[in-house]
């Protein structure tokens, strides 16, 4: 497999009145499975249907009921767990999680305490060109999501719906390896690629698709390099979880805050407590959930409804053989065999889709040129439409066979903005356009000379000019352009203007 | 192992369970006769012995992912104490 090589970046400090701090940060994120059908029942997983009317009694937790586990989302967390280069534990089991919310009919959440289906992976986050942070996955379990309660629909009542329970979700835990807010909100965005190029979790916050759990606490320098040494907590500060936060934004600005406060209440003497804290975004602050302290008495003990999970080797293997190329492997290869920079590279590679694309555009083609092509012109061409890559009225063909254009020096590259401009509003064969609309590059040197002859005749003053200061012959080339309507072969046209001007 | 009352009024509380102060002491001793009662199976040499996770041969059904139940909201919410808009309608819950 080809790799990038790397450095790790540097850890993020924060001055305090006395000593200057570092963060440890370790994140739970839940992604919810992409699959038809809910981890133990038959009801359907689609968002925004009627309210509880994707609901099984399994979900509603009716007496007696009891859960079958969907093959499919377990297929889905082994694959998440190969995409991560993690180990697949072969045994894995269902506890309880015992806790009281209504959302929550059954009382307790199906998840994997002891025994988790994936066991440890990493992954590499992007934070520049040739800077990454390696970050260990200590584990990926299945459980269930549970249901949503609305709040404001009424003054004295919530409202709850049980669609969501019962969905599959993936809990991914890292280790303690993040050392700043931009990394926390890079590691997310990495996972987010991963999921979704593997197809295991769409990756939609807004959601709720994906959200997580971020795990914070301040440690002097040097403190960090003690804990990686010894593996020992104790070299770290007290951590603090900030509970659901979906929105990369709010993950940095509440890790900001919370480590502020934090290096405020141990340069003041006191002591972190170890809490669950929630993001308000509205007021930019975090603040302690104190009702869940108690509740984090979860009494776990194994699920009696469900036998351990066994699959076997084929099982897995099947799924490997199954997994496409990955964001690591196709940015290293469109570095190594397309002589893309890594940053253009990263940047096609952030979503598939647009990975897709330019590889269309790319193929039997010069690799830099398509890379420009797809990155400056398309892309912000649709960014000014509002449009995705998806709804890209360009086709890759089409914008393919601007690209041959330009390479065979048919049309010059001003020109190619005009085709390309045509094709993007128009539509059409691009090759056919230049055909039909004269737009082909005049290479001719006859046709070139006549026009910079006509122009050098035309303007006595600004031939003397130029004579006393070469600079000013630009104007020439810019007046011969103007003539052959862009189609002039600048080099060319810049040529023959020095000659003729004697320059 | 040994079950106090503090013990016992917690495992009720988060239980939701509610007794009152004074049935708390029979409580917990009834909770330390049933753990006293399983805890002579720790007597059992079960040196090498696999744990038995079911009483039969078997292995974990599954299901496939197909959509094959739900939509019958009006039975979900049958029972439910207080239901409007579709929705369960249950006292304020909010952090």
């Amino acid at each position: 497999m080809l790799d990038l090589t790397f450095e790790p970046p540097k850890p993020k400090v924060i001055a305090g009145a006395k000593y200057d701090w570092e963060l440890v940060i370790g994140l739970e994120v839940h992604a919810q499975v992409s699959s038809n059908a809910k981890l133990f029942s038959g009801a359907s997983t689609k968002f925004g249907a009627e309210p509880n009317s994707n609901v099984a009694f399994v979900d509603a937790a009716m007496p007696g009921m009891l859960p079958v586990i969907n093959e499919f989302c377990v297929a889905q967390a082994v694959r998440t767990g190969l995409g991560i280069n993690a180990e697949i534990n072969k045994w894995s089991a269902f506890d309880r999680k015992n806790y009281f919310y209504p959302d929550l009919p059954q009382g307790y959440q199906i998840s994997q305490l002891y025994h988790p289906i994936v066991g440890e992976g990493e992954i590499i986050v992007d934070m520049g060109p040739g800077v990454a942070r390696r970050v260990r996955i200590e584990r990926i379990h299945l459980e269930q999501d549970a249901g949503k309660s609305i709040h404001d629909m009424d003054p004295n009542m919530s409202f709850v719906d049980l669609n969501r329970t019962g969905v599959a979700l993936m809990e991914i835990v890292s280790r303690p390896d993040i050392r700043g807010p931009e990394e926390a909100a890079a590691y997310v965005g990495k996972l987010r690629q991963i999921l979704r190029y593997l197809g295991t979790c769409d990756g939609n916050m807004q959601n709720g698709n994906l959200r997580c759990d971020v795990n914070v606490s301040i440690c002097r320098q040097g403190a960090y390099e003690k804990f990686i040494e010894t593996g020992d907590f104790g070299h770290l500060g007290t951590r603090c979880e900030i509970k659901n936060m979906n929105s990369m934004r709010f993950i940095q600005q509440a890790i900001e805050y919370e480590a502020r406060r934090q290096i405020q209440i141990v340069e003041g003497g006191g002591k972190v407590d170890q809490e669950t804290r929630l993001y308000d975004p509205d007021k930019g602050e975090t603040r302690s959930m104190r009702s869940k302290e108690e509740a984090h008495d979860y009494r776990y003990f194994p699920c009696p409804d469900l036998l351990p999970l066994e699959i076997d080797d084929s099982f897995i293997e099947d799924i490997r053989a199954s997994l496409p190329e990955l964001p690591d492997q196709k940015k290293a290869r469109f570095v190594t065999e397309l002589g893309l920079s890594e940053y253009d590279a990263s940047v096609l590679t952030a979503e598939v889709e647009a990975a897709d694309y330019f590889e269309a555009v790319a193929a039997g083609r010069d690799g830099k040129l398509a890379a420009n092509w797809v990155i400056n012109e398309l892309f912000g061409r649709l960014k000014k439409d509002n449009k995705d890559i998806t709804e890209s009225p360009v086709s890759p063909e089409q914008l393919g066979k601007i690209v041959g254009l330009i390479s065979s020096d048919a049309i010059s590259g001003k020109i190619a903005k005009d085709l390309f401009e045509i094709v993007y509003t128009e539509g059409g064969d691009p090759e056919a356009i230049v055909e039909e609309r004269g737009m082909k590059q005049v290479t001719d040197t006859g046709a070139i000379e006549a026009a910079v002859i006509e122009v050098i005749e035309a303007n006595p003053a600004q031939v003397e000019k130029a004579k006393a200061n070469p600079k000013l012959a630009g104007w020439f080339v810019g007046q011969v352009m103007k003539v052959t309507g862009g189609k002039a072969n600048p080099k060319a046209v810049n040529d023959l203007v020095m000659a003729k001007l004697g320059l | 192992m040994s079950i106090d009352t503090g013990t016992a009024a917690k495992v009720a509380k988060l239980a939701r369970i509610k007794v009152e102060d004074d049935q708390l002491p029979a409580l917990a001793e009834e909770f330390n006769r049933i753990l006293g009662f399983i805890e002579q199976l720790g007597e059992v040499d079960v040196e090498g012995v696999e744990p038995m996770t079911s009483v039969a041969p078997q292995r974990l059904k599954r299901r496939e992912d197909v959509v094959t139940d739900g939509g019958y909201q009006d039975k979900v919410l049958s029972n439910a104490p207080d239901a409007r808009e579709g929705f369960f309608a249950v006292p304020k819950v909010v952090e």
